[in-house]
């Protein structure tokens, strides 16, 4: 099972010619990904090691039916490639690609909610229901099937907690990089209700960081909605107030978006917060043995 | 990216919007002179990328050239929470009957740019949010039409009650929407908006902060960033793609990706330490890129030991290993340098580290545990 992605998941690849695109298309067909389709203008009829090209999603869409587009086109063609995978009919839209003018996704977040297409990202590192499908740049083999579902703002912070996760035997139903930018399409509370109704998962763990308030909305969603226990960790308690720390998204301004709001925040909600990754690991193996 | 004052003054002006005339002055002399041609009374203002510019005594009048010259030469002295003035904005002095807030933001959670307005201007618009926020009216702006005149005005109306003064306002509100969209800003912010005595509506400061992602459509307010206003290791950084912010601990941290450096650093303080430093060298990391890291962690006296801490997804472990020995054989490394590698290609890292002298750990726990020890050593 898992959310989002499975064994249904036919993928197009936007930008399949370029360096990173050739790269990552070979390593999810190699995990097992059902890649069907790669898209370049001007390269149609070409193939990348048996994946055939088209000039558009559309033309893409017609011939092999795929149903899910990843981008890993440069940024300032990357919501182009989002209107695109939308107007063919794609239903799921994975943006890899970091750097998109955020009032291009202010634009782009209300086209793709009138027309109910989901985008996952940008500046993301894509989603994985591990032993089924691998649409991203994550690396597969850490990954492990099992109870635990990951909806994280980071992605190498994602991996160090997923294989920490497998490392105790845990496995993963599904893993979600939401990605770090200020404007983001799916967020915390879609993938908590997504897990919530998923039969694979029995516990999430929710990875987040300075920036924004996603996490106290997420907290009191939880509150309300979800029944499956969630384990928390929020990067950037010390980061300083009004500096980017990398991602698009993680600044503290205003007084808002500290990660001791957020801690306080899931505290108040009853969900417990990891000090460290390594910790996350430990309270999923203990959560998950007290249920048995 | 920050604009100054008198930066986002220009972009104001050239939109249409009224603001009181002046010009920016690196030196006494110039302010002097620039308040000879304003021929009145002239304010005198620090232009610094930080808040609270009045408090620190970086905002101040002069009635004659040779005050200006004067007031001019203490504020291009002076050093605001730790940074240098090195330019001032000398512009006319207007007398104010009333002082108002105009702003227009991304808002995060609506995903929609998201206006504010109140008539209590002329303060910090945080504190009014904390303590009166009925006085701050918010509206969304559907971003596939823009502002409508129809919505300024509905949106003026809500401060004032004079119709021709909100007709003024709601031009500013429109012009505001459109220096907004039309410089990809994340922030374009009036405060105070004023109102003279003869019923000019007036932008008496300005504040613009620019979406870093959309700077390459955007070549010429790229132009306009404030080298001087950063570091040369945070402009080195940035230069060669690499994310770096100074902190004032011991231990530095090179990392690949955003969060997993934000957990580092947590976890160098959870630990007992402070870190030095945020540094990301980002996905595909050459070993030109780690030798820049190791270059500008070491420009930091106070660092006593680096920990690197890489999980290798695009990044490829040896590419960093490469990067670890050919800087450790480049430049005289007096710290211990402790390393973590794990993900693609980390047996091949492990064997090219084996070459030189670095501590090689694991796990990230034992990588910060074992820094922390190693920077204590020399003490």
């Amino acid at each position: 099972m898992g959310v989002f992605v499975g064994k249904d998941t036919k993928v197009v690849v936007q930008g399949i010619t370029g360096r990173d695109g050739k790269f990552h298309s070979l390593q999810m067909k190699e995990y097992g990904t059902n890649v069907v389709a790669g898209v370049t203008p001007g390269k149609s009829g070409q193939d990348v090691e048996g994946i055939p090209v088209f000039d558009s999603v559309e033309q893409a869409v017609a011939r092999t039916g795929a149903n899910t587009s990843v981008i890993y086109v440069p940024s300032f063609a990357a919501a182009d490639a989002m209107y695109e995978a939308c107007d063919a009919g794609i239903r799921l839209i994975v943006c890899i690609t970091e750097g998109v003018p955020t009032l291009e996704m202010v634009s782009l977040s209300g086209y793709l909610k009138e027309r109910g297409t989901r985008l996952i990202g940008p500046n993301c590192p894509g989603i994985i229901t591990p032993g089924e499908t691998k649409v991203g740049i994550m690396p597969g083999r850490i990954h492990k099937p099992g109870p635990a579902g990951v909806v994280s703002r980071s992605g190498t912070l994602t991996y160090e907690v997923v294989y920490q996760l497998t490392s105790r035997e845990i496995g993963q139903s599904t893993c979600i990089g939401i990605g770090g930018d200020p404007i983001i399409g799916t967020n915390f509370i879609d993938a908590l209700e997504a897990f919530e109704g998923d039969s694979q998962t029995e516990i999430i763990v929710l990875i987040g960081e300075i920036g924004g308030t996603d996490e106290e909305e997420a907290a009191s969603y939880v509150t309300k909605s979800v029944s499956k226990p969630v384990v928390a960790f929020v990067a950037g308690r010390t980061a300083p107030p009004g500096k980017r720390m990398g991602h698009a998204g993680a600044i503290i301004s205003g007084g808002t978006g500290t990660a001791e709001e957020k801690v306080e925040a899931f505290e108040a909600a009853g969900i417990p917060v990891a000090g460290t990754p390594a910790e996350i690991g430990e309270i999923v193996e203990k959560t998950l043995a007290s249920k048995k | 990216m920050k604009l100054h004052e008198y930066q986002a003054k220009e972009i104001f002006g050239s939109f249409g919007i009224p603001i009181p005339s002046g010009k920016v002055a690196t030196s006494p002399e110039e302010a002097g002179s620039i308040a000879r041609e304003i021929g009145k009374k002239v304010v005198i203002k620090a232009q610094v990328h930080v808040g609270g510019r009045g408090k620190a005594g970086g905002i101040k009048f002069a009635d004659t050239p040779e005050e200006a010259n004067e007031v001019a030469s203490k504020i291009l002295s002076m050093e605001i929470k730790g940074l240098p003035v090195k330019k001032v904005l000398v512009g006319e002095c207007l007398d104010v009957e009333d002082e108002y807030y105009l702003g227009v933001i991304v808002d995060r959670k609506s995903k929609k740019p998201v206006f504010m307005v109140s008539s209590a201007g002329g303060v910090d618009i945080e504190e009014v949010a904390r303590e009166t926020p009925e006085k701050i009216h918010k509206y969304q702006v559907d971003p596939a039409r823009g502002l409508m005149p129809y919505e300024a005005r509905n949106l003026a109306f809500k401060i004032m009650s004079d119709g021709k003064l909100a007709m003024k306002t709601a031009k500013v509100l429109m012009q505001l929407y459109d220096v907004f969209t039309g410089v990809d800003a994340s922030l374009a912010e009036i405060n105070p908006f004023v109102r003279t005595p003869d019923n000019e509506m007036i932008a008496l400061d300005a504040k613009i902060n620019i979406d870093d992602n959309a700077l390459y459509r955007r070549p010429e307010i790229a132009k306009m960033r404030d080298l001087g206003a950063e570091s040369p290791y945070e402009t080195k950084a940035r230069e060669m793609g690499l994310s770096y912010v100074k902190l004032d601990g011991s231990i530095g941290c090179i990392v690949n990706g955003a969060g997993l450096a934000m957990g580092t650093m947590d976890m160098v303080k959870l630990y007992g330490a402070e870190p030095a430093n945020f540094l990301d060298i980002g996905g595909s990391s050459s070993p030109e890129k780690v030798m820049t890291a190791v270059e500008i962690i070491l420009s930091d006296e106070n660092v006593r030991a680096i920990f690197f801490n890489i999980f290798g997804g695009i990044t490829r472990c040896d590419d960093v290993a490469n990067g670890i020995v050919e800087a450790l054989g480049k430049m005289d490394i007096k710290v211990p340098v402790v390393v973590r590698l794990t993900g693609t290609n980390e047996d091949e890292a492990r064997k090219i580290l084996k070459k030189v002298d670095v501590v090689s750990v694991n796990t990230m726990d034992d990588g910060v545990k074992e820094a922390i020890r190693l920077s204590k050593e020399g003490e």
